[in-house]
């Protein structure tokens, strides 16, 4: 954690977090609730600094392509987009996954479907999680849940792209990308070198050098059987991210009850349900998948050994709720709270949910 | 002595009267028959090669029938979502100003569904090269009605003939990206006769120079046949390219040195 501590917006955190990791290029469209990201880049004119390019693109599917094209450059590369923008973005995720190219894909989820709100939304879990684009292929997913998880999942997520190629969907909303709250900023890091990216990522087009052969950047083949091995490989590193990269943060669990699983927002207000609960005498735990892909399924398994009931509590109609059942055990009962349409759930609405559902019963 | 004559005797430095640039690779082309693809790809290849600009190019192919160029072409390269090639060649050129970037896109991948990023790569005057090859028609897919499709021309699509008053009309691309002011150099130009390779050689060699002086865009339209989706033999082909084509879409320098230098 850095030294230097400041009070900022959770878009700001963000954005202040792809200067400071030495990123390459910000390439966005604005739409509420995160238009603070670019706004916030233009002002800082990285460009300057550090010789970030930052560039307003003509729609969200420019902008995803061009983190095609720079990630296809082996640069470090980036956008920040919500709900409604993420939908158009979604056919360049897919290539970019079936082209294994590494970017990070910020979306600060407000409520849907279709234009819906500018309130915030956790609606996209589906999307990002099991989908949105064409074709078999996974997005690892990461959920802060503070300022300061906004400012750290950066590097974060940069390094698990160009670890596994693949893109990374830091998957926010409008509550933490609008709050203010501390956060702690680290060094300025140094943007590679053409040299050092030809040396790290020997697959990136930076033009064909008598050394080796052509680099080619696609997600097309046409002859199916070598097609189906390209689509083995991709699924043998969704395995091995499986294995490697589950995050979660367990509080209270240890001598409860009930415990509430919930991301982002939801996890920030069950905390505070959470500690009524316990004022009220209901040991309440709380389990916050931070990678809703690859989800936590082991430790939450293990979890629902332990405990009396299970609380999912989303801004949805319940879609990570989903996830929570197939991997708790069958007699711990698990029930879902949420609020759609932008509406964020209050403590206190959570404090009765487990009262009357569990509690009572 | 025997009259058979082997290849040794044959490839011999001396005997050569024409050899392929290394830049086009020995992978067979994917095109069919007469069609223009193959040539605009080597004119393209070869300027580069003889501008020694190899290891600093990034080019971008398509989706349509050219969606294969990487194949081709020796250098490297990057395959776009249908018409999304210049996304990708903005943030390439604006993340690695000192390379040549181009893109190599057809008319149903520039004119319709990528006309937006055209339009605005085009506007913001991104200091890359688009060569554009419009044969009118979705090749690819089996000869379905483009932007391009002339009027009357018929389609699978359009299979009495484009009717403007519910198809639309055919979209001029080139003419209307000349009017932008982030555009430098706009020309159009066919590889249909020698003479005419020639001239268009020479109008993608001079984009590719231009566009190391970080002027604007660079536009180079090729009118093309299309021999299987027009139904046509290759030499027909060419003919009603002639014949019909070129009075709607006219050969020649559009805008020269960002000045426009045709009535558009």
């Amino acid at each position: 954690m850095g030294k230097e501590l400041r009070l900022m917006k959770g878009n700001e955190a963000f954005a202040e977090a792809v200067i400071r990791d030495g990123a390459d290029g910000y390439f966005g469209y604005p739409i509420t609730p995160q238009s603070e990201v670019m706004e916030y880049l233009m002002v800082e004119k990285p460009y300057e600094k550090t010789g970030m390019v930052v560039l307003q693109a003509e729609s969200e599917v420019a902008a995803i392509n061009m983190l095609y094209g720079g990630a296809g450059c082996g640069k470090k590369v980036l956008t920040s987009s919500s709900s409604p923008g993420m939908s158009l973005m979604h056919e360049g995720i897919s290539y970019l996954a079936g082209s294994e190219l590494p970017c990070i894909i910020m979306d600060a989820m407000r409520g849907g479907p279709g234009l819906g709100t500018i309130q915030p939304g956790q609606a996209d879990y589906f999307q990002v999680t099991k989908g949105g684009g064409h074709g078999d292929y996974r997005l690892i997913v990461l959920a802060p849940a503070s300022v300061q998880e906004m400012y750290d999942f950066v590097e974060i997520s940069f390094d698990l792209a160009f670890k596994y190629r693949n893109p990374v969907i830091v998957l926010t909303d409008g509550a933490i990308g609008q709050m203010m709250e501390k956060v702690y900023i680290g060094e300025q890091k140094v943007r590679l070198t053409e040299e050092e990216i030809k040396e790290k990522y020997p697959w990136a087009t930076l033009g064909k050098t008598p050394d080796r052969e052509r680099n080619i950047i696609t997600s097309l083949d046409l002859d199916p059987y070598r097609h189906e091995r390209h689509n083995i490989k991709l699924q043998k590193k969704y395995k091995e991210i499986e294995k490697n990269e589950v995050r979660y943060e367990e509080l209270n669990c240890d001598d409860a009850d009930y415990i509430i699983v919930a991301y982002g927002t939801s996890a920030r207000i069950s905390q505070k349900a959470m500690d009524i609960a316990r004022e009220k005498g209901i040991k309440v735990g709380i389990f916050r998948p931070i990678s809703l892909w690859p989800f936590p399924k082991k430790a939450l398994r293990q979890l629902s050994e332990r405990v009396k009931g299970i609380l999912a509590v989303e801004m949805s109609a319940g879609q990570m709720v989903e996830d929570i059942r197939m991997h708790s055990v069958e007699t711990t009962p698990v029930e879902h709270y949420g609020r759609m349409g932008g509406v964020i759930p209050t403590p206190n609405e959570i404090v009765d949910i487990i009262e009357n559902t569990f509690v009572k019963s | 002595m025997s009259d058979t004559i082997i290849k040794e005797q044959i490839f011999k430095p001396e005997n050569i009267v024409y050899k392929k640039t290394d830049l086009m690779t020995d992978n067979v082309l994917s095109y069919c028959p007469g069609c223009g693809h193959g040539t605009a790809h080597r004119i393209l290849m070869e300027v580069i090669d003889e501008m020694g600009l190899q290891s600093k190019t990034i080019g971008i192919a398509p989706v349509g029938c050219s969606v294969l160029a990487y194949e081709f072409m020796n250098v490297d390269m990057q395959q776009a979502a249908h018409g999304r090639a210049p996304a990708l060649a903005t943030a390439i050129k604006r993340l690695l100003p000192d390379k040549t970037v181009f893109s190599y896109q057809g008319d149903g991948d520039l004119a319709a569904i990528g006309t937006a990023e055209t339009i605005h790569a085009c506007n913001r005057g991104e200091n890359f090269t688009v060569i554009f090859v419009n044969n009118g028609i979705y090749g690819m897919t089996g000869g379905q009605m483009a932007p391009t499709t002339l009027e009357g021309m018929k389609s699978s699509t359009s299979p009495y003939g484009r009717d403007s008053q519910t198809m639309g009309h055919p979209l001029k691309m080139t003419e209307l990206v000349a009017q932008l002011p982030g555009t430098y150099y706009v020309t159009r130009q066919a590889v249909h006769t020698p003479a005419a390779v020639r001239k268009a050689k020479k109008a993608i060699r001079k984009a590719i120079e231009l566009q190391q002086q970080k002027v604007g865009m660079t536009f180079v339209e090729v009118v093309s046949n299309c021999n299987s989706g027009w139904k046509m033999t290759p030499v027909d082909s060419n003919k009603w390219m002639v014949e019909n084509m070129f009075p709607f879409y006219p050969l020649g320098d559009i805008k020269v040195d960002g000045k426009l230098v045709k009535e558009v």
